[in-house]
């Protein structure tokens, strides 16, 4: 099997870079817009557990996250305890 | 019941406005001007007798049967060929005419074989009507003349002989049984576009021919039995009609096909289907078809269809048959085990696109009502879920805006990312008419496809880009619209917002986004780019039709919102003609959508964190929604490797074949713990599963498929399921296990909960749907019998978005190691993973997946026209056959994913769309070196593959 793993993301860097691609969109809008724009879509689109990690992630400095992604963490929704 | 009788009018419908009245044999008709006296006749319900005219042709007037007298007028002028002029006496029958058409008719016969009674067309054979009613008793020139009836005469061979041509799987050409009425040249011609019948030689000599007096199977001929159609007599017949007969009842009912969604008779006999023939009255394919919805049905009686349900222990157990109690007890149990065990989120499901609306209704419902979350998910996501963003961002709503008789408005047609004439080819032929007819053609596509350039059609720009360049290509068509003056500011300003569209172009006028730079990134000529884009700003009525090569990007939505800008500029929105018209992939692609098939949203798009839009169905079905949004596929595969999903219900989709990056999706997979798959097929995730339920195919059930012009049309059940039951009885049996309380005795009863829940289809109902035949959503009581045509006087939003489309490069680049880009499409006769059509005889046409590579990429390898090539990417290798073609530049290299062999999605790779995850397919870096053979990988898989699909007594399952 020619599984190539070293090229492949674990989840939690696939949901930074994910965050990422969302925020770059967003990067050609206001600085206002940008940051409601990014949490909207992960609050929109993201399941709990997704969620989550992110703030996980987040609440360990964010490793990798641009700056507008880390800025959008306080709005992202904290999910509840028995979403999933 | 009987069959579905359709009256030939003999010449096609004129749609002028202005009426005629004339007397024909003492009736008076009145009819459109520019009608034939033929059609305007049968109007009247007189059939003047014809041989060449058939309505779905235009006149020809070469078989002098349908002769008329015309009392003012000298002679006895066609009727075909005569259009009515008002006062006009016509008189279909006098001694004159009777005499000549009893003498025509007896040249016809004196050269056609007289095997009626033995003849694969007899009981449906114009010629055998036509010696009826002209009252043909006898043929005074005998047999024994030159003819092209008879292999031997006078003892010698008869050189006008020629042998039946049976290459086609579908249909044979017998030139014995012709007639040279030229219907089947002209249905290739005008219905089909194909132009590969001829009628070659002249006089005496004229002979059908496929191509240069080719085989069928060698000519151009796309099989879309036009010309069986067409042909009155049995010189093309369906062999289908030879081995069984005539059909004796038909039902009209739609193709499970692509989003065209054409409509059929299934014609029957008893409860064997003797054939599909294409209903003129059907709205979206108007009385054609392709190869597949015409023919390629055989996978429905096919004996690899897998019909007892099966259960096993874990997935390198053969398995075991069991009962259809044994099957859903032990389903249910385990998903409940799960959910106890890790959690209600741990468990979810994949609704269908091929499926019906009340099946795949049932399955999200099933999901949010008994597995008490929301992991619902759908194929869409890998196809069109970029579309249903982008529109919903900029216009309201996440559907096409225009009906399929729209294009006979279009004056510039954008193509992108699409190939109709492979994967719609209905609408390509209906497209094509248009074209032909004078319309521009605009094609944005990294490889020369069929539409590009074929006979008669030519774009007038072709901006074959680099693949993952969309963004930038459509950005800077935007540039020169607005910075050459060509938008339409009156329609900005009354339907859109004006300071947005300020905003856009502030940043669409950078020169950033200008050709001249975009041609660095997209390797589109300035030019090419400046002539679209003012050709489809200024060049009438523009519609845009796109495909997956627009939204199977990272950048995908970014591409459907660029889209739609350019559409608002140019006021192109809301008209007969224009509009944004996604080319969906599955016949009901867009009807899983509307159903709430997303984990984000319940049926008619309403986002699930919606309190009002919860309590409908909270208090409908009794329980608390959750009002977190699910995972969708990829996040599914994602947490099943991370432990945290562990079972799943897929209903008729087969992610190990179409989803990206086949070993991520195997890894996902193999982690659950209880995988149910219901579907025709062991396809290939079922090599995964620990529970099999046999699934029923369209012919099988009642129900209704919404195609790609939000067209909701019937589908009939016209056998009984070979399986036992309809996909929606075995969702239903599901749910009766987990305690719900469902009792659905008809799928009608589904459609009346989808209506009295979603506004958007308040009003449709099975009776609705009977009388109108179809309807396009939103049907309600603002428009009650439906909406072909979207956005008219403003959009559903209220005022039309204009949103900023910064391109941004994919991060799946070319390198030293990967330095081409591999993009992926279809072919005409294969449909989506092949799992229906690789069990057709359509495996004539297509027997394997191929690379097509640039010559110049292939020299630089060393590469042969058919040599084995290993393509490999950063996700892993495979290995199929090369075809060296200057379709693709260079570059560039491209395949189909029809077969599992091939298993081109085992190199494309993990990255998506920013807004929706919809998989990257359209891009890949890889590399394309000589090979000997499948890789290690391919032997791995089809053993597994083989391991896998065993069951307990009986013999091993061939693919």
């Amino acid at each position: 099997m020619s599984h190539d793993d070293e090229n492949r993301m674990s989840t939690k860097q696939k949901l930074v870079y994910m965050a990422n691609q969302i925020a770059t969109f967003f990067d050609s809008k206001p600085h206002d817009e940008r940051v409601e724009g990014i949490a909207e879509h992960i609050n929109k689109f993201w399941d709990p557990r997704m969620r989550r990690q992110f703030l996980e992630m987040l609440a360990a400095g964010g490793a990798g996250m641009k700056p507008t992604v880390i800025e959008a963490g306080a709005k992202i929704r904290p999910p509840k305890q028995d979403a999933a | 019941m009987g069959l579905v009788h359709e009256i030939d009018f003999g010449t096609p419908v004129s749609k002028s406005e202005k009426q005629v009245t004339l007397t024909v044999d003492g009736f008076t008709v009145t009819v459109p001007e520019g009608t034939s006296v033929m059609r305007a006749s049968m109007e009247a319900g007189i059939e003047v007798p014809k041989l060449c005219a058939t309505d779905m042709v235009d006149a020809f007037g070469s078989c002098r049967l349908c002769l008329v007298e015309i009392e003012g007028r000298a002679g006895t002028p066609a009727s075909c060929t005569t259009p009515v002029t008002p006062g006009m006496v016509v008189h279909t029958q006098t001694s004159r005419l009777k005499d000549i058409r009893k003498g025509v008719m007896e040249l016809y016969i004196s050269d056609h074989p007289l095997d009626c009674l033995t003849c694969a067309a007899n009981g449906d054979c114009e010629l055998q009507d036509m010696a009826g009613a002209v009252g043909l008793r006898d043929v005074r020139y005998g047999y024994d003349g030159d003819n092209h009836v008879f292999a031997k005469r006078n003892g010698g061979e008869n050189f006008n002989w020629m042998a039946k041509d049976e290459s086609n799987p579908y249909f044979t050409y017998d030139p014995a049984k012709c007639i040279v009425c030229s219907r089947c040249v002209r249905a290739c011609e005008e219905v089909q576009g194909t132009f590969a019948l001829t009628i070659e030689g002249r006089g005496f000599g004229s002979r059908v021919s496929a191509g240069m007096q080719e085989a069928f199977i060698d000519s151009e001929c796309v099989s879309c039995g036009a010309c069986v159609q067409a042909c009155p007599t049995a010189t093309l017949q369906e062999k289908s009609v030879i081995q069984i007969g005539q059909p004796e009842h038909s039902v009209v009912t739609t193709c499970a096909y692509c989003g065209v969604g054409c409509s059929f008779k299934a014609e029957m006999r008893g409860e064997e289907l003797v054939r599909m023939v294409p209903w003129k009255d059907g709205k979206a394919n108007r009385g054609h078809s392709c190869v597949k919805g015409r023919f390629a049905y055989g996978y429905a009686t096919h004996r690899e269809r897998i019909l007892n349900p099966m259960i096993r222990e874990k997935i390198t157990d053969p398995w075991r048959e069991v009962s259809w109690e044994e099957a859903i007890s032990h389903t249910v149990k385990e998903f409940r085990r799960i959910q106890y065990q890790y959690g209600r989120g741990a468990i979810g499901g994949i609704t269908s696109s091929r499926c019906t609306n009340e099946e795949t209704y049932l399955v999200q419902k099933i999901i949010r009502q008994g597995f008490r979350n929301n992991n619902v998910d759908t194929c869409a996501r890998v196809c069109h879920s970029p579309t249903g963003y982008g529109l919903g961002q900029t216009y309201g709503t996440s559907a096409g805006t225009q009906d399929f008789d729209s294009v006979e408005h279009t004056d510039v047609a954008l193509i992108i990312g699409a190939n109709p004439a492979a994967a719609h080819p209905v609408f390509a032929s209906r497209l094509k008419k248009r074209l032909r007819a004078g319309a521009k053609l605009i094609v944005i596509d990294p490889r020369r496809t069929e539409m590009v350039k074929s006979p008669h059609i030519e774009a007038a720009h072709h901006l074959a880009l680099k693949p993952g360049t969309n963004v930038a290509v459509v950005t800077a068509m935007a540039h020169v619209i607005v910075t050459e003056g060509l938008f339409n500011e009156a329609f900005i300003r009354e339907r859109c917002d004006w300071s947005e569209f300020q905003d856009y172009i502030e940043f669409v006028a950078d020169p950033r986004h200008a050709p001249e730079e975009v041609e660095k990134i997209s390797g589109v000529p300035a030019e090419t780019i400046r002539g679209a884009a003012r050709l489809y700003a200024t060049g009438g009525n523009a519609a845009i039709y796109y495909g997956l090569g627009v939204t199977e990007h990272s950048q995908g939505s970014t591409t459907v919102i660029g889209i739609a800008n350019l559409a608002m500029m140019t006021g192109n929105i809301g008209r007969r003609g224009v509009g944004v018209n996604p080319l969906r992939g599955q016949n009901n692609v867009q009807g899983s959508c509307d159903m709430g098939s997303f984990p984000h949203e319940l049926p008619g798009y309403r986002h699930i964190s919606g309190d009002a839009v919860r309590d409908i169905y909270d208090s409908l079905w009794g329980v608390k929604l959750d009002e977190e949004p699910g995972l969708r596929i990829p996040n599914m595969l994602d947490a099943a490797v991370d432990g945290t999903f562990k079972g799943i219900y897929i209903q008729g989709e087969d992610i190990l074949q179409s989803d990206p990056d086949t070993s991520h999706v195997s890894a996902g997979l193999a982690a659950m713990e209880c995988v149910v798959v219901q579907d025709l097929f062991l396809n290939e995730t079922a090599n995964y599963a620990h529970v099999f339920l046999p699934g029923s195919t369209f012919l099988e059930k009642d129900g209704t498929f919404t195609n790609a012009e939000r067209r909701i049309n019937r589908v009939r059940k016209v056998m009984t399921p070979k399986n036992g039951y309809a996909d929606w009885e075995v969702t239903q049996m599901l749910a009766q296990e987990m305690g719900l309380n469902w009792n659905y005795q008809h799928p009608s009863e589904i459609m009346d909960e989808i209506a009295k829940t979603t506004p958007s289809f308040a009003f449709v109902s099975y009776d609705r749907l009977e009388k109108l035949g179809s309807v396009q959503w939103p049907c309600n009581e603002k428009a009650p019998e439906g909406t072909p045509i979207m956005h008219i006087g403003g959009f559903v939003r209220g005022k039309g978005k204009f949103i900023r489309t910064e391109y941004v490069a994919t991060d799946e680049k070319t390198g030293p190691r990967f330095p081409l880009l591999l993009t992926t499409g279809r072919i005409l006769s294969q449909y989506n993973v092949g799992a229906q059509t690789r069990r057709t005889e359509n495996v004539a046409w297509h027997p394997e997946d191929l690379l097509e590579i640039h010559p110049h990429d292939a020299e630089n390898r060393g590469l042969r026209d058919g040599d084995w090539v290993r393509l490999q990417s950063r996700a892993g290798q495979t290995t199929l056959r090369a075809q060296i073609t200057d379709r693709v530049s260079p570059g560039v290299v491209y395949t189909t994913f029809h077969h599992p062999d091939t298993q081109a999605n085992v190199i494309t790779t993990d990255f998506s769309d920013w807004a929706t995850n919809c998989p990257e397919y359209k891009v890949t870096a890889v590399q394309v070196a000589p090979s000997n053979g499948p890789t290690d990988w391919q032997k791995d898989y089809n053993d597994q593959a083989r391991q896998s699909r065993r069951i307990t007594g009986r013999m091993e399952a061939a693919e």
